[in-house]
């Protein structure tokens, strides 16, 4: 479903490779719901990878997916997920918490409720090392005072003794930064990190991201709704909608040249940049007419159809296969099909 | 013509606990000034911890100002009792950022714009459904969604209900604490455009805070920037856009994720 026509990353040893990724959640009624159906894409070392999706796209599913952490109530059910030339859908329990805080970092939304309000900073991290790592109590603290101070440039020994509350949302986040690259992990998995920040705050941590990619060659997977978040920051973009990749390519191209409908219709509802056009003050801005599909009672065809102003005939009775429009950028609709 | 709504030297202070035998005073609000004028949006924009949402509390008469005056339609609202605020209240509404948690999420749609009308003890049974329908169809909120569950409906959805919710007992002036910020950017722009459209059809004021500056420059007719509790700049919109003087709106300015075309490539300003 989807196959592949061009090699999408240049390097020789892919650091994840996701094909054909199917999940679906299933509720108490029997109804499946298919939150993600044939994903693929590649990250190689050291490359940020900006997935684009509102709410129901399945985002927080992928996120969740690559680290087998769905719900109860959610399955894998196909696909395969290579991390490090390893397939993490086959890898046993114990693998799965080594590489899981060790290999692989996650950096959740709400950094109020990722950390322990009872222990002080400097613990939080400390313990985190110590779940991957055997090392002695000075190893240790030397250790996290290190990491500290390469996410916090000034008052590291302060925030290190300080408890959770006394700290901003800047602050936190920038500790939840430290736990998840604490191991050395060669991908982050942040979902919508900067959620909560303001604008200045946001463009610290997007900036302590880019450093810490150029220090130590972390790749990044940056899941969020805010186009202009990855404008400048990711390398591509990979766009989700209803579950499945309507486009995917090089980051500057996704956002100056949509090819996907829904990709043009989503970045036209952005207020116009006041610098370009004044007269579009106050007035109406574009919206995407309709609402996602629901996915429990899909109908066939492809998913935006009826929210698509270039529909066509073929849109209502198959979904697209991906077709690469140029080199490294793939777009799954029909008005690309070969 | 006075303005809807000013604000003169409003003062907040909280304590904050006690440092070396003297309690120790927080200023959330350092001498604020500002005026409205009906019909008009003013943005307020400013980092975290600027003292926007005090503001914004203190207007809705949900918190006692230190010092410093409001006056609404020339009525001093800091010289009322609190039977008297009370009255006023339904004319200054509050619509908030996160709807999960400022609307019941097991009541209906329905029940939730009815409840103003049973709080301030207006209009018969019958009286109160029609117009809550009214109030839904304001909003558009399709009706077969009268009867679900809060918690049953999505993020723009609740927005819109809770838009409507501040509409009940026709206000003068709502107060949006970042009523845009939690949603996804295509349902921003539709609860941007219900903004404006009721705006035009109701006449209505609105105080916009905000730190999407974005979005400010989009829908604000005036922009106020806070800092530490004062504004330390504010005038119409395309001057303060165009050329800003403080150093807060210039940061705030360069944070903003803006895309800027330079052939073929997009960069971050």
């Amino acid at each position: 479903m989807g196959g592949k026509c061009l090699p999408l990353v240049q390097e020789m040893t892919l650091l994840l490779e996701v094909k054909n990724l199917h999940a679906s959640y299933s509720a108490r009624t029997g109804e499946v719901c298919p939150a993600l159906s044939g994903i693929n894409f590649e990250l190689g070392p050291g490359e940020i990878l900006g997935v684009l999706g509102e709410s129901g796209s399945g985002k927080s599913t992928l996120a969740a997916s690559l680290l087998q952490l769905l719900p109860a109530s959610g399955k894998i059910r196909q696909g395969s997920i290579l991390f490090e030339g390893k397939n993490l859908l086959k890898a046993s329990p114990q693998d799965l918490r080594k590489i899981r805080g060790g290999r692989i970092g996650l950096i959740f939304q709400e950094p109020s409720s990722s950390l322990h309000p009872t222990l002080r900073i400097g613990q939080q991290v400390s313990d985190v090392l110590a779940a991957h790592m055997s090392l002695d109590r000075g190893a240790l603290n030397e250790k996290t005072s290190q990491l500290l101070a390469s996410v916090f440039s000034v008052d590291a020994e302060r925030i290190s003794r300080s408890y959770p509350h006394k700290l901003s949302g800047g602050q936190r986040q920038r500790v939840l930064i430290a736990q998840a690259i604490a191991c050395g992990p060669s991908l982050v998995i942040a979902d919508e990190p900067t959620a909560s920040l303001d604008p200045t705050t946001q463009k610290e941590i997007l900036q302590l991201f880019r450093t810490l990619r150029q220090n130590l060659g972390l790749a990044m997977i940056l899941i969020t709704h805010n186009p202009a978040l990855l404008a400048g920051f990711a390398d591509r973009i990979l766009v989700l909608y209803a579950g499945r990749v309507a486009e995917i390519g090089p980051a500057a191209k996704v956002l100056s040249s949509p090819q996907h409908p829904y990709t043009v219709a989503l970045l036209r509802c952005l207020p116009t940049d006041f610098d370009e056009d004044q007269n579009a003050r106050r007035t109406r801005l574009h919206v995407i007419p309709g609402d996602p599909p629901d996915l429990s009672s899909l109908e066939s065809g492809c998913r935006f159809e009826s929210r698509c102003t270039e529909r066509m005939e073929v849109c209502k009775c198959d979904e697209p296969a991906a077709a690469a429009v140029s080199k490294l950028h793939e777009v799954s609709c029909f008005k690309f099909a070969g | 013509m006075q303005p809807l709504l000013k604000v003169e030297n409003l003062v907040k202070h909280y304590a904050a606990g006690r440092s070396a035998g003297t309690k120790v005073k927080l200023a959330a609000l350092d001498g604020v000034s500002l005026s409205i004028p009906s019909g008009e949006t003013l943005a307020l924009v400013g980092e975290s911890g600027s003292g926007k949402s005090t503001l914004a509390l203190c207007i809705a008469c949900l918190e006692r100002p230190t010092s410093g005056n409001i006056w609404f339609e020339g009525i001093d609202v800091t010289a009322l009792d609190e039977n008297q605020q009370r009255l006023l209240r339904p004319q200054i509404q509050l619509v908030f950022q996160d709807p999960a948690s400022s609307l019941n999420p097991r009541w209906t749609a329905l029940d939730i714009v009815s409840e103003p009308f049973l709080v301030q003890r207006h209009f018969t049974k019958p009286d109160r459904a029609v117009r809550a329908l009214q109030l839904l169809d304001r909003v558009a909120i399709p009706r077969k969604m009268a009867a679900r569950r809060a918690d049953e409906l999505s993020g723009g959805q609740k927005q819109r209900l809770a838009i409507a919710r501040a509409l009940a007992l026709e206000p003068k002036i709502i107060i949006l604490d970042e009523a845009l910020s939690a949603l996804d950017c295509s349902v921003q722009a539709q609860i941007a455009n219900l903004l404006l459209e009721l705006q035009c059809s109701l006449g209505l004021t609105y105080l916009f805070i905000t730190h999407n500056f974005a979005m400010a420059a989009h829908l604000a007719d005036q922009i106020a920037v806070m800092d530490r509790g004062r504004i330390v700049e504010s005038g119409p919109a395309e001057n303060v856009l165009r050329s800003p003087r403080h150093q807060a709106t210039r940061s705030l300015i360069a944070a903003m994720p803006r895309f800027i075309e330079t052939p073929g490539v997009l960069v971050h300003s």
